[in-house]
């Protein structure tokens, strides 16, 4: 057993940190951090300037993909290091929707036409995906959906309806699962995985707001969208395999340890900050115990992440037990932000900090404190409901 | 980073492991905790020729000079047998301070004794106002001489009615609750002045109350220096707490994987209760506890543990968190058993009542958790810029 860094890995560190230093852009931490506050959008800029830095060094944008096709190739504990030194940094994170969700399906079941065309523009940053898995009526039960594509000579024309599609208002494009075969045995069957893009006539975006007010997710419409055939990634009903596929990838990187562990570090502050009794907040027994509550929690997820990566290094690949790190990584962000918000007290009520005549209300570190608690209720709803997850754990791990 | 066994700690594995499957059945183990002494005193000449005995100490004494990972081995398999020879409470806890505080030449006497199972020492530190403060000590020692002269009371002392010679912590200098002034003495546990009331413990484990009258010990028989013994009785309690730990995460590991076979097979309703969604989450619940807790392992073993600040953190913080993972997973492996789970006959109670009983050796979840805090609490920063938390 080792869990030290070796020489090589502690290089590595010292190349990334210096990266970041040197080409992390002060004007983007600015804007970020100022947009965050007054509750503006991100704009697709702000979202995507780091990840288009990253692209061009190396194909760092793309951490774990194969070189030949311009990812960084790193090794898990590579990937493990750099996730640390961007969340320590408190970089903006790169958008999952290309380079962990369908980029791996492309260059693992696409073609080659469809690898030249699309990956380049994932590893740049240039190109902004978006996923259109879930509907109204397919939630948790996804194979259920009913958005239907019809093959008509060289097309497919595309109808129905696609829901929480996050930072669809960005998006140039979309991977959608449809239905083409409605009379296959089994709904799971009948699935196929279509690119399309988001300038197609026929498709709106309807944005809808969140409980903390903020507009990540929207509604999808495709009313007779007509997508080039050439643009079906495999085999036509075999889309199944490639969304489980896509769904064990997306897992894998959601335990977000890194950027739990800065965010209590930064609670602490708060907490030092904030009076209670007459003392700081942190030396409330009762806090202090919830917060160190939370770090064993933290602790061990992080050495249950060191052992899924170690075993990913041997090339076991990621299995079931990312739904562990869904599962556990949720529940440590939830409690994280719950914290937060108990941190701040009474100042954890003004919306987005400011008055109506935009002058700043209460503590800098306040501001749209709840809104995040508010906002991440649906981390354990999303990415296979964590009740969902523990299904799959259940059969997959337990043979249940 | 490899969280493999190397190639000794892998046959040090594959011994253990057979050494319980073949010598360690439930029939058996029931059967050594039913006799008068408790115990198999065949098992522990076992133990000498396997080596085991030898793991923690130095190789210049003749052990095999193992580190915290090696003992976690040991541990975890013993747990899985819940083997009740005194094995973490004479060669862990005891042998480590001898190992730690002994003179050349005790070391050279006492540590080849005990490797080749001829000794067995043990440590009783614990009083009845005590509780788990290690430096609260009312046991006295006064000089009277060249002699020592002790009198007191030591509590729960585990192994001792199978121990051969015990080392007794006593106040020679301070208050009650002084940190300085406490100074260990090693004696045969035969010794005029030592009475022992054995008794079986819940978990079916053997301890004593150790009653201390007017025992003369010579000088040459104190450990260490005189009023100078507290940071390695915490050291030893702290490596020990760790093994402790590893124990724990073997038992869990039997409880969560014995309850999922029973939840397969019992059948309810025409169907394996394992089949209800309420079952199958509890079950998930339970082994992403474990995970949990051998991950928490994982890190202290992995620690500086001679760095003194990282090795309190990691003892506290494995213990406090193992401890909720052992009442999540004890309590669930019962539950889910039913009426199997209430029973003595059936294994798996016997199993919760240790992982329960190790819940607080060494100190329960609320007090490792308290020691943790003032350990971290030197860690917070003084707030930097503006902004309040991001996730993502």
């Amino acid at each position: 057993m080792d869990t030290a860094f070796s020489s090589e890995d502690l290089k590595f560190q010292s190349e990334i940190r210096d990266f970041i230093k040197n080409n992390y852009p002060k004007e983007l931490k600015d804007s970020i951090s100022q947009k965050r506050k007054t509750g503006k959008e991100l704009s697709r800029d702000d979202l995507m300037t780091w990840h288009k830095i990253l692209g061009k060094n190396n194909g760092w944008s793309a951490p774990s993909w194969p070189k030949k096709y311009g990812g960084a190739e790193f090794t898990p504990t590579q990937k493990y290091i750099f996730e640390q030194e961007c969340a320590k940094a408190e970089c903006q994170y790169i958008m999952p929707f290309g380079v962990n969700m369908v980029g791996p399906v492309i260059y693992t079941f696409g073609n080659e036409e469809q690898k030249n065309k699309h990956l380049p523009g994932i590893i740049s940053g240039d190109i902004f995906w978006c996923q259109g898995y879930s509907e109204p009526g397919s939630g948790s039960d996804l194979a259920s959906l009913k958005t239907t594509a019809v093959k008509e000579g060289d097309h497919y024309i595309v109808n129905g309806q696609k829901t929480w599609t996050t930072l669809a208002q960005y998006a140039d494009w979309i991977f959608c699962l449809v239905r083409t075969n409605p009379d296959a045995e089994k709904p799971q069957q009948g699935i196929s995985f279509l690119l399309i893009d988001m300038k197609t006539p026929g498709i709106t975006v309807r944005p809808i707001k969140l409980m903390d007010g903020s507009h990540e997710v929207n509604e999808t419409w495709f009313d007779n969208v007509r997508v080039p055939a050439e643009n079906l990634i495999g085999e036509e009903n075999m889309g199944w395999t490639y969304a489980k596929f896509l769904l064990a990838h997306e897992r894998s990187g959601i335990a977000g340890v890194a950027r739990s562990k800065k965010a209590l570090e930064r609670i602490k502050q708060i907490a030092s900050a904030e009076m209670s009794y007459g003392e700081p907040l942190i030396q409330d027994p009762a806090f202090k115990s919830k917060i160190a509550n939370a770090e064993l929690e933290l602790n061990s997820l992080e050495y249950t992440e060191l052992r899924t990566l170690a075993k990913d290094s041997a090339g076991k690949g990621p299995g079931p037990e990312s739904s562990l790190l869904k599962i556990k990584g949720t529940d440590i962000q939830q409690m994280v932000t719950e914290l937060a918000m108990e941190a701040v007290g009474y100042y954890a009520n003004p919306h987005l900090g400011t008055t109506l005549s935009n002058e700043y209300v209460g503590p800098d570190y306040a501001t749209n404190i709840s809104g995040s608690y508010f906002n991440f209720r649906k981390a354990s709803i999303y990415g296979g409901s964590n009740e969902i997850q523990r299904n799959i754990i259940a059969k997959m791990v337990l043979g249940l | 980073m490899n969280f493999d066994y190397n190639e000794e700690q892998t046959l040090l594995d594959n011994m253990v492991t057979s050494f319980v499957r073949d010598n360690y059945d439930w029939d058996t183990r029931c059967s050594i905790v039913k006799t008068e002494s408790g115990w198999k005193e065949e098992n522990w000449k076992q133990f000498a020729e396997l080596g085991l005995l030898g793991v923690p100490f130095e190789e210049a004494h003749g052990g095999l000079g193992g580190q915290a990972t090696d003992i976690m081995i040991v541990m975890e398999q013993f747990g899985k047998g819940l083997v009740v020879e005194p094995y973490m409470s004479s060669i862990i806890l005891a042998g480590g301070l001898i190992s730690k505080l002994g003179s050349d030449n005790q070391k050279e006497q006492i540590i080849p004794e005990i490797i080749s199972g001829k000794q067995r020492y043990v440590f009783a530190y614990a009083e009845p106002q005590s509780r788990f403060d290690l430096f609260d000590v009312k046991c006295s020692a006064s000089l009277d001489g060249e002699n020592y002269v002790i009198n007191g009371f030591k509590s729960v002392v585990f192994g001792a009615s199978m121990a051969t010679h015990v080392i007794i912590s006593a106040r020679t200098s301070g208050d009650q609750r002084s940190k300085s002034g406490i100074t260990l003495f090693m004696v045969d546990i035969k010794s005029d002045g030592i009475t022992l009331q054995n008794y079986p413990t819940i978990d079916e484990y053997r301890a004593s109350e150790v009653v201390i009258e007017n025992l003369k010990v010579s000088k040459d028989n104190i450990l260490g220096s005189i009023d100078d013994s507290y940071e390695a009785i915490e050291e030893q309690i702290d490596l020990s707490t760790i093994a402790v730990c590893s124990e724990a995460v073997g038992i869990l590991q039997v409880l969560k994987d014995s309850t999922n076979d029973y939840c397969k097979n019992r059948k309810q309703f025409g169907q394996p209760i394992g089949a209800n969604q309420v079952i199958k989450h509890r079950l998930v619940d339970m082994m992403i506890e474990y995970e949990q807790a051998k991950s928490i392992l994982y890190m202290a073993v992995t620690a500086d543990l001679s760095n003194p600040i990282e090795r309190r953190k990691a003892a506290s913080a494995a213990k406090a968190r193992i401890g909720k993972a052992i009442k999540f997973v004890g309590e669930n492996a019962i539950q889910l058993h039913g009426g199997m789970g209430v029973v003595d006959e059936y294994m798996i109670s016997h199993f919760f009542k240790r992982a329960t009983m190790i819940g607080i050796l060494f100190g329960n979840v609320d007090f490792h958790m308290k020691r943790y805090i003032e350990l971290t609490q030197s860690d917070i920063q003084s707030t930097d810029e503006s902004g309040g938390i991001s996730l993502s």
